[in-house]
């Protein structure tokens, strides 16, 4: 029988299926952030459990750490517990710890990937929603909650029920300034934040198969916007390419030997799904999310919605109340949309490839005054020295734009880097919802060339008009 | 985890589509490495004024009549966005026990099993009737019967609802899910056995 990518790993990983409960799903990897594990922790030390396999897990720290100096104490108390807690945990339990001053240090599903520590094949989980980045190379990976994670921590396992697959298709070439970031916001648009619900995701097509890794995580990062727990891409020759001299793959094969297995993955020619979700490359325009849900998003030649012309009434009421929160008038041209603030980063957007790509758009301009803030945020420590070998942190300076140490930062402004009540943000991190970066603060999702764009106009811009300085 | 069997409470409306889990619980309550008390801050920046202290009178919730819930009424998509298991355990320490959606996101849906609160799913049109009924009776109450999956309405009409056996076992009985799987201990030692076998030949 044909099989598709996701009943692949499926198989392999069942421990077995109990009578009338769920199956048991082997985890392969692991990887845990100071957020979402100190009570699964405390969960194991309560009942006197131990972590089953510490080798195949990894920590990190990103959701609470300055982005400014790292050499003085952290000043918020309860961050700086948690930062310790985590620490003293992964030595009790002894699992590796990619800590503040590591530089290894980054946003897990930064971290996981550059290092070689994601693989096709694997089953990965992680106390977050952005989990299914990994998805990218081919490996079922997914967000869970705490209880989860002590799951996993004491069995190595999760307790899972299969998924329905959806193939979304991505037809036709990109055109030029059209991004994986407008891709994966227009199938959001257009199958609503609980269109994937219950699904598996694989994406496939040709625009797909054109895609760098990078490009292929953010797509797969947001799958968890579209509802569904899990988005994956069949691993190829890029997925190999990507992976190889990564620090921290297998020893005790040859490279060549990861590769074929790897290979071995992917989708069957002809296998099926339960549904397919269509889009054509060539359809797809630079995108601004104009409210708060990813779902509120539109081409940059649109405007915002007219009320009148929502036929649902549960809609029309959470798209009246959007336009309200986020300070914005019916049927507003979106490229009218004027910005006080900037953030670049994110595990959504925060890898090399992105900077390099708002790089290109900034050299040569500077922000508008009327832009107060611009943030560059690396999503890693390695990627940050990555920039800086390239002279982009010096472009990003020279724009006007502050250059800052890797974490979470504004995505959810759980540190110091928040928005202001009523501060309105260009934004390439995955969440526009109320409050997300700072409460009050009013985000619109884009990829990094339109919001480097925004920065240098001061409002929403269509990228494909860009005048590039080399 | 305690266990859930009939439960009779008041119950409150959250008119809202795609409540995520930031609303439910936002970030800044995220940095305690405790799992309860969480009650105060549930839905916090729409529950209090700027001042984060005074109840916000536009809160449906927070009217008088609705305090002392312990079912919640929501709308489509209930429990969308991050992962964080705070949203679920903010909901209990606030007292709810159960939660009544046209839809709910995968990640919320399971944390809430694990934390002991059942999440029912219903059509979109009986979640819009029960919204009505709410408001237009103070007091209005519902029975939840899960060993025979249905809502018992006031008149002592019921609404009948589905859950997967397992889920439903497991909630009857408070188990432990870790346990649970433990009882399963050799089947895992197999399979990692069998797997580096396939490894090393
Ligand atoms: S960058 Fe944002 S979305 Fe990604 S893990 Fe951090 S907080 Fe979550």
């Amino acid at each position: 029988m044909k099989k598709n990518i996701y009943q692949k790993i499926w198989e392999a990983h069942l421990v077995c299926e109990p009578e009338g409960e769920d199956a048991i799903l082997y985890i392969d990897r692991h990887y845990i952030h100071e957020v979402t594990s100190p009570q699964a922790f405390e969960g194991l030390r309560l009942s006197d459990r131990k972590v089953r396999r510490p080798d195949l897990t990894y920590a990190t720290m990103d959701h609470n750490i300055p982005t400014t100096d790292r050499s003085l104490p952290i000043a918020d108390i309860l961050s700086r517990a948690q930062v310790e807690t985590l620490k003293k945990n992964c030595a009790q339990f002894n699992i590796e710890c990619f800590d503040m001053f590591d530089p290894r240090n980054g946003i897990v599903h930064v971290v996981g990937p550059e290092l070689g520590l994601t693989q096709p094949g694997m089953t990965i989980v992680c106390g977050d929603s952005h989990t299914s980045t990994h998805g990218a190379f081919g490996a079922l990976a997914h967000g869970i909650g705490t209880s989860e994670v002590e799951h996993v921590l004491a069995t190595q396992t999760l307790r899972q029920k299969a998924s329905k697959t959806m193939e979304v298709r991505i037809n036709g070439t990109l055109p030029p300034g059209i991004t994986s970031k407008d891709i994966v916001l227009a199938i959001i648009g257009k199958i609503g934040t609980s269109g994937g619900t219950g699904y598996v995701i694989e994406y496939t097509g040709e625009a797909i198969r054109n895609l760098s890794m990078e490009a292929r995580m953010t797509i797969c990062n947001m799958s968890i916007e579209a509802g569904a727990r899990a988005g994956l891409i069949s691993p190829d020759d890029t997925t190999i390419a990507f992976l190889k001299g990564r620090a921290m793959l297998p020893k005790d094969r040859s490279f060549e030997a990861l590769a074929e297995e790897w290979k071995q993955w992917a989708s069957d020619p002809g296998c099926s799904y339960d549904t397919l979700v269509e889009l054509n490359a060539e359809d797809i325009e630079p995108q601004v999310s104009w409210g708060t849900s990813p779902e509120m998003v539109g081409g940059i030649s649109g405007t915002t919605p007219v009320l009148a012309d929502v036929a649902d009434v549960n809609k029309r009421h959470a798209y009246g109340k959007a336009l309200e929160y986020m300070g914005l008038e019916e049927g507003m041209p979106l490229q009218s949309i004027a910005i006080d603030t900037v953030f670049i980063g994110s595990c959504t957007n925060g890898r090399i490839e992105d900077l390099r790509e708002a790089a290109k758009v900034l050299r040569g301009y500077k922000k508008a005054d009327s832009v107060q803030r611009a943030l560059i945020v690396p999503g890693s420590q390695a990627v940050k020295r990555q920039a800086e070998e390239e002279g982009l942190d010096r472009v990003f300076r020279d724009a006007g734009f502050e250059w800052r140490e890797s974490g979470c930062s504004m995505c959810l402004a759980m540190n110091d880097d928040k928005l202001a009540p009523g501060e309105r943000c260009a934004s390439t991190s995955n969440r526009n919802f109320e409050g997300r970066q700072g409460k009050g603060g009013r985000t619109h999702l884009v990829s990094p060339a339109m919001a480097a764009a925004a920065a240098v106009k001061g409002v929403f811009t269509d990228i494909r008009n860009w005048k590039y300085q080399d | 985890m305690n266990p859930f069997t009939i439960h009779k409470g008041l119950v409150a409306p959250l008119d809202a589509m795609h409540v995520d889990t930031d609303q439910i619980i936002p970030k800044q309550f995220l940095k305690r490495i405790e799992r309860t008390g969480y009650e105060d801050v549930l839905f916090f920046d729409w529950r209090y004024l700027d001042d984060g202290k005074t109840p916000n009178p536009e809160f449906e919730m927070n009217a008088p009549r609705y305090q002392g819930a312990s079912i919640l009424l929501a709308r489509d998509n209930f429990g969308c966005g991050s992962s964080r298991e705070h949203a679920p355990w903010a909901l209990f320490d606030y007292g709810i026990r159960s939660i009544i959606a046209p839809s709910f996101a995968d990640i919320f849906f399971n944390n809430c099993f694990n934390n002991g609160m059942l999440p029912i799913r219903l059509s979109a049109d009986l979640v819009e009737e029960l919204f009505q009924q709410t408001r237009a009776a103070e007091g209005y109450s519902l029975e939840i019967n899960l060993p025979g999956q249905k809502i018992i309405r006031p008149d002592g009409s019921a609404i009948s609802f589905e859950i997967t056996p397992f889920l439903k076992q497991r909630l009857l009985n408070g188990w432990d899910q870790i346990g649970l799987t433990l009882r399963y201990e050799d089947a895992i030692t197999a399979y990692e056995e069998k797997r580096a076998a396939a490894r090393n030949a």
